[in-house]
């Protein structure tokens, strides 16, 4: 029976000829991944195993970014046990503020992982590099542990759902609007113990950051994993940031698949998600005015250097509402420093926004951009539940960057669109 | 093995940022992740949570970020099991590693009430409501995966010899 591009990646990484959808299988990691709140799980994991090494430490990786620079003295003495690890075991890759970014964000840029790889991450976004061709999937610490320990996690090879991708996308319309769209379609679990396997000619549209953007937000369909198809724009990427070389796995002529859906890229307005659930998508002109008191542009799903060129062109030469607080967070250090010379944050200052170090602070109510009760936040992170970004009582609206800086000048959720018609007048 | 207890009922898309705010991810420590679990959700379950209590809840139970804190939070604050209608992939993972019971059983989960007395017998997969006198059936775990479980979790099974 035909595999699809997920199962042969697994296939190949078990030793098997093929495997079939439920199969239960050891593979082999190429790529380990931690943060600061995970991690430190996963060490005393690994310790309760009693493994003296890692299996290999150009393998293992740790990021610090969710509560870095320290937000409090927890935050410093969990990122100072990860740092202690990663010296004693010597991990090649352990980045800490100065190098660290979004870890979604900075394993792509620093070409850790490639086409064909298997990578397991103890973070749920971790099916963000499905983006560059690879299985890859969010587990907990105890698997991370393990994994770091022996190289090796279990899967039940997961079915799949196929998305077939037609069109282009409108002015505006970024890969944001179209995760929102499929997810309002499917549902928060539509995609539950599947992979979502993305095809079809409207790839050629969708840029990198596009493609990462709609495969880290697959976990808010319940998906395993999410995964693109390898095409000349992918491996243009891979070539750019140094990633090793590319293994290409195409799905099967009769590959199975439980569904298919085919979306006309062409027909995507720009997309908000409503509290508190991801599926909550709706378009303008479903709603009225919802006046907002902040604005987040960054995160894992959004914080690359396509969205600050998004909202840069939406805030150039405008200011932002009164009484809107704008948070800017390039993902990584590369992203920040090449916004600053595009001259992406002097637009953002003038135009009333603050501009962060990378962290993941505010999307999971961390820290830097925390909402007190009644307030609410247009965001382009990945979850609105409740509580997301701080008071039970706070409201996230989700969307590209385009919307949320649309939304900065206006102070009311706002399509870009309608700016557009406003600068036309 | 046989879990027994009173019910404690939740709804659909029970996400791991009210089972354990983010806000308190800042420690691994089990007992405060205990005093702030489901917090954002049902402020009330901290206070009267007691030991061997179930959680029974809708669909996509544990759905969000991948943080092991959050069933730790669960089986740290006395709760013996969660039965759901269906659980998000990396909790139900997770659950099995820390050694949570957990079981899919979308009847019971519709059926049985709040404060019902409830028992769950892991290797039949039969679960009754005490309360009401009726019984449910559930896929069982194969045997490894309820020693797993029975053991405290991935890390104490393979310490304790359980797994190679």
């Amino acid at each position: 029976m035909g595999m699809t591009m997920t199962q042969k990646i697994l296939a190949a990484h078990s030793g098997l000829e093929s495997v079939s959808a439920g199969q239960l299988i050891l593979a082999g990691l190429d790529l380990v991944l931690g943060n600061d709140i995970t991690s430190p799980v996963a060490i005393k994991e690994f310790r309760k195993l009693g493994a003296d090494k890692v299996f290999d430490r150009g393998k293992v990786t740790m990021i610090m970014d969710h509560f870095v620079p320290n937000k409090d003295i927890k935050a410093a003495e969990q990122c100072k046990m990860c740092r202690g690890f990663c010296a004693e075991h010597e991990i090649t890759h352990f980045y800490d503020v100065g190098q660290m970014g979004i870890e979604h964000a900075l394993i792509p840029e620093k070409g850790l992982v490639t086409a064909g790889d298997c990578v397991i991450g103890a973070d749920s976004h971790t099916c963000t590099y499905g983006a560059l061709g690879a299985f890859s999937t969010g587990v907990g610490s105890t698997d991370m542990a393990c994994g770091m320990a022996t190289g090796k996690a279990w899967f039940k090879v997961p079915s799949a759902i196929k998305f077939e991708l037609t069109g282009k996308p409108r002015r505006y319309v970024s890969g944001k609007d179209i995760i929102l769209h499929i997810i309002g379609m499917t549902g928060v679990d539509g995609a539950l113990y599947s992979s979502m396997e993305f095809t079809g000619d409207g790839l050629k549209h969708l840029s990198m950051s596009d493609r990462l953007c709609i495969a880290n937000m697959a976990i808010e369909a319940g998906a395993k994993n999410g995964i693109f198809e390898v095409d000349d724009i992918t491996l243009e990427y891979l070539r750019l940031h140094g990633a090793g070389e590319p293994k290409i796995y195409s799905a099967d002529p009769d590959a199975q698949y439980e569904k298919t859906y085919t979306i006309d890229l062409s027909a995507i307005e720009p997309t908000v998600a409503f509290p508190h659930l991801p599926e909550n998508a709706k378009t303008f002109g479903e709603f009225g005015d919802i006046p907002i008191d902040q604005v987040v542009i960054g995160s894992c799903t959004n914080g690359r250097l396509e969205d600050m060129a998004a909202a840069a062109a939406i805030l150039h030469g405008r200011k932002c509402a009164k009484n809107v607080r704008v948070i800017i967070i390039p993902a990584t250090q590369q992203i920040y420093l090449e916004a600053m010379e595009r001259g992406y944050i002097r637009t953002f200052i003038e135009a009333g926004a603050v501009v962060s170090t990378p962290t993941c602070g505010p999307c999971l109510g961390g820290y830097m951009g925390v909402l007190a009760e009644g307030e609410r936040a247009i965001s382009t992170t990945n979850r609105n539940f409740v509580g997301r970004m701080g008071h039970p009582g706070s409201e996230v609206y989700l969307a590209s960057p385009a919307v949320a800086a649309a939304s900065a000048v206006t102070g009311r959720i706002t399509s870009p669109w309608e700016l557009d018609k406003e600068a036309a007048v | 093995m046989i879990y027994r207890g009173n019910v404690i009922k939740y709804g659909d898309n029970v996400d791991t940022d009210v089972i354990i705010p983010a806000r308190y991810l800042n420690t691994s420590d089990r007992s405060e992740l205990a005093a702030h679990c489901m917090e954002d959700l049902d402020s009330t379950f901290v206070s009267r949570v007691k030991d061997g209590d179930i959680i029974i809840a809708g669909a996509n139970f544990g759905c969000g970020s991948s943080r092991e804190h959050a069933p730790i939070a669960i089986k740290a604050s006395g709760v013996s099991m969660v039965i759901a209608k269906s659980f998000a992939r990396i909790f139900y993972r997770n659950a099995i590693n820390i050694g949570l019971a957990i079981v899919e059983c979308p009847e019971a989960a519709e059926e049985i009430s709040e404060c019902d007395i409830t028992e769950a017998d892991m290797d039949s997969g039969v679960i009754r409501d005490l309360t009401t006198g009726k019984e449910y059936k559930a896929q069982p775990f194969p045997e490894f995966i309820q020693k797993i479980i029975e053991n405290g979790g991935l890390m104490q099974s393979v310490a304790n010899g359980i797994i190679e």
